[in-house]
């Protein structure tokens, strides 16, 4: 089969690899009619998250058609089933899963003890995400292996079009989870920092909340523009003080809710603290770039929420721990328990409340994702999503 | 499909690789002017210019500001020119330890070709920024359509209120200072 494979920083190439096959009881095996490129796979595109080797296959936003069923999945999966792919693998079973925290699973990750080593606990396994999450293959491909297939997967009706469906496997609850962590009174101001896939949903979805007002923070006018149809107040950070515009549409109280939709690669330039970080990374004394995480702990008002689903890989350097322990600040991180949300998404775009769609820009065979990385890493042509067709 | 980035748009250019260039300098120059402010006499050692310590110094303190200027700027035109003119007050003061019986001559003339290299970077450089329009593109695509709410906007706010925060994602009640009724202005009367 055909799959976008990892050979090394900013180095994918559409090959030639081995069909996927059953390797164990639970497994299933779907032949891929969408998946994606996420924003977190550009940390791996640009090697800024460690464990990947050469030939590992990319992608965890995949969905597909059962083509093949394990002998301990049959129960709950059959040839034939249409399922949204969850980036997160899960157990279905562990202590973890069964409080609803899938993404950290104990049982899926069959390389724990590495990511026990980097980060005191084992967390779930991922699909195509590095060596540290289990090294699976991951779905931009033909045809996915998905293990633990009888608890990894979601089930979606014939009848709604893949693009609307896709987005389940990560984006929409991972935006969602970021302003289910705000816990979004009608009073408040939800303030986003980036507008890209992730950002797009977690301003959707503060709206769906009922959110009193949405802020948004970008600077590429397309993804601005994307905001502001989604009921957000934009501000260009090229143009504007954040802090300063934030004050002035608060009447100066700050935020209430701050989310970081950015991560460890913030692109802001033109401040002290942005060129500080590229130069220690560069130098290899910082691992990520946490401009952001800054900005919010200063402007949020106090006693309230940060919400971080952006992707933070290692060690940060300079973060205002004063300011969020005297402002009392709440921080809640993590990556997504995407099978905890998706039953109550998937109403949600049945219902019409939602239609993820709206964000997909570019739609690719296979054979042109390689150069969609770059396209896409680089905001060329007003790439908001690549939605990939094997 | 057009060849810009957020980057190049960010300056009004049209080509990433002339920004990517102005960066690298940048960073150069900062690089440079910490290595010139940590060890001068270092430097002035290996160039036989003992004495001028001093001068190796306040060079470093001009290339942090330039390197900072180009990084920091919206637009890194001028701050490249300067580069040039720094560039040639280099090269016009390396030719000075060039005079007299100076042993470290051979060190010099490296110095020289390397301080040329990159005379060379700036020049081109400046000069493709300086071609490029100042202006802003505006927006290749236009998303203003693009609401995502197939019921509209204002069916959709607040739609989803119905649904329950999950206890371990909900903010302490101690915590919710915006939600409580504001306390009476007069205390009550104790029972």
């Amino acid at each position: 089969m055909k799959a976008l494979v990892w050979h090394g920083t900013t180095d994918i190439r559409c090959d030639s690899v081995p069909d996927p096959r059953i390797e164990h009881p639970r497994d299933a095996i779907i032949k891929v009619t969408s998946c994606a490129i996420c924003g977190s796979d550009l940390h791996l595109y640009d090697h800024f998250m460690p464990g990947m080797k050469s030939g590992d296959i990319m992608g965890h936003e995949t969905m597909g058609e059962v083509v093949d069923v394990g002998a301990e999945s049959k129960g709950k999966l059959k040839v034939g089933d249409r399922v949204v792919i969850p980036f997160t693998i899960i157990c279905g079973e562990c202590d973890q899963c069964k409080r609803g925290n899938f993404s950290v699973c104990e049982r899926t990750n069959r390389n724990g003890h590495i990511a026990a080593k980097a980060f005191g606990h084992t967390t779930a396994g991922l699909f195509g995400y590095t060596h540290l999450t289990g090294g699976y293959a991951g779905g931009q491909a033909e045809y996915l292996r998905v293990p633990f297939a009888d608890a990894t997967h979601i089930k979606v009706p014939d009848g709604i079009p893949d693009e609307k469906l896709l987005f389940l496997s990560d984006i929409f609850p991972t935006g969602w989870q970021a302003a289910v962590q705000c816990d979004i009174q009608p009073t408040d101001t939800v303030a986003i920092w980036g507008c890209g896939p992730v950002g797009q949903m977690a301003i959707r979805s503060a709206i769906l909340l009922g959110a009193k007002q949405v802020i948004a923070i970008d600077r590429v006018p397309e993804r601005l523009a994307m905001a502001e149809a989604g009921g957000a107040v934009t501000i260009n950070f090229d143009e504007e003080s954040v802090i300063e515009r934030l004050n002035e549409l608060t009447n100066g109280r700050g935020p209430e809710k701050c989310i970081d939709a950015v991560g460890m690669e913030a692109h802001a330039t033109a401040t002290i603290d942005s060129m500080y970080d590229r130069v220690k990374q560069a130098t290899m004394m910082e691992t990520d770039r946490p401009h952001v995480l800054r900005e919010m702990a200063y402007v949020c008002r106090p006693a309230g929420t940060l919400s971080i689903p952006g992707v933070y890989g290692g060690l940060l350097d300079k973060i205002p721990f004063g300011a969020i322990m005297n402002k009392g600040l709440t921080i809640r991180t993590g990556q997504t328990h995407v099978n905890r949300w998706t039953d109550d998404l998937l109403r949600r775009i049945e219902d019409g409340q939602i239609d993820p769609s709206f964000v997909i820009t570019h739609t690719v065979s296979l054979d042109e994702g390689p150069d969609m990385y770059k396209v896409f890493r680089d905001k060329q042509d007003g790439c908001i999503k690549v939605v990939i067709k094997p | 499909m057009r060849y810009e980035t957020e980057r190049t748009r960010r300056r009004g250019h049209a080509d990433t690789a002339t920004d990517t260039l102005a960066r690298g300098l940048g960073l150069f120059s900062i690089a440079l002017g910490i290595a010139e402010i940590a060890a001068p006499r270092a430097l002035a050692r290996a160039l036989g210019m003992k004495g001028q310590e001093g001068l190796i110094a306040g060079y470093g303190v001009r290339e942090i500001a330039t390197g900072i200027g180009i990084l920091a700027s919206k637009d890194p035109t001028p701050w490249i020119w300067g580069r040039v003119a720094g560039d040639g007050l280099d090269l016009a003061t390396l030719a000075t330890a060039l005079e007299g019986k100076n042993p470290k001559k051979g060190n010099v003339g490296i110095a020289m070709a390397a301080v040329a290299g990159v005379t060379a970077l700036d020049v081109y450089c400046a000069q493709t920024l300086s071609r490029e329009s100042p202006h802003p593109l505006p927006p290749m695509q236009d998303y203003s359509g693009r609401t995502g709410y197939p019921r509209g906007i204002e069916q959709s706010h607040g739609a989803a209120r119905d649904f329950e925060v999950p206890p371990d994602f909900r903010t302490p009640e101690a915590l919710r200072p915006y939600t409580q009724p504001e306390a009476p202005r007069h205390p009550q009367p104790s029972m």
